[in-house]
């Protein structure tokens, strides 16, 4: 399990080859990376803020990793969280999930992101040329959240 | 003596990034810390009144209104998280 919370950039292939290594047991990868976007008509986002909670960010992205562990039969698992100052177009966060089957990396990455997005302690601020703004939480990322709980 | 963290917008708006208390008898849970907070006025009633969404931990663990607190606590008030 790799869990990382950085400033620095990551390679979402070198990641996904650096948890297969040395395995012959791995049908599946899924990888997903989020970017910063800026809403092309406007282009007025200069960069996002990114904050974190020292600590309590990383256990809870290993509390995350740990429930998908329990939930879906996948053999391992990477979260890298990027924080500080970040432009549109790059890199902020990248989880993948290696499994014998699609199915289960699948669906264990899209839990991930949707407790991450709703459950660990980070906080974007738009900086644009108009200034700067917090972001608002989503009530679709709750719903989405939510899908997730036990029926 | 607690350890109190603020992040995101309410830093801003406290314009405090942490700070040291001596918990006298009264403070036994979140609520109780929170009013003493209140009661600074200003700002700290604002944020504290205004924001009904804050979130708090206690112990890096995420936590509520009725959490006990005590001697030595790490606690945590920040708006809701949007990460990823």
């Amino acid at each position: 399990m790799l869990i990382s919370v950085q400033q620095e950039d990551f390679d979402a292939s070198q990641v996904a080859s650096q948890l297969c290594s040395e395995r012959k047991d791995i049908g599946a990868i899924v990888s997903f990376t989020g970017l910063v976007r800026d809403i092309p008509e406007q282009q007025n986002l200069l960069a996002l803020e990114l904050e974190h909670y020292p600590g309590m960010t990383e256990n809870s992205l290993k509390e995350i990793a740990e429930e998908a562990h329990k939930r879906w039969d996948i053999q391992d698992l990477a979260i890298i969280h990027r924080v500080g100052q970040l432009k549109p177009g790059e890199n902020i966060v990248l989880v993948v999930v290696i499994s014998e089957h699609r199915r289960e990396a699948f669906e264990a990455c899209d839990f991930l992101m949707d407790y991450l997005k709703t459950r660990a302690p980070f906080w974007k601020k738009e900086i644009t040329h108009d200034g700067e703004s917090w972001v608002a939480s989503r009530q679709s990322d709750m719903e989405d959240a939510q899908r997730w709980s036990k029926t | 003596m607690v350890d109190i963290l603020y992040f995101a917008s309410l830093r801003e708006a406290l314009d405090m990034t942490q700070e040291r208390l001596e918990l006298n008898d009264q403070i036994q849970s979140v609520a109780d810390l929170k009013k003493l907070l209140i009661e600074r006025g200003g700002q700290w009633q604002q944020a504290f009144t205004q924001q009904q969404s804050l979130l708090v931990s206690v112990n890096q663990q995420m936590a509520n209104d009725d959490t006990a607190i005590s001697d030595q606590d790490e606690i945590a008030f920040f708006p809701p998280v949007t990460g990823g």
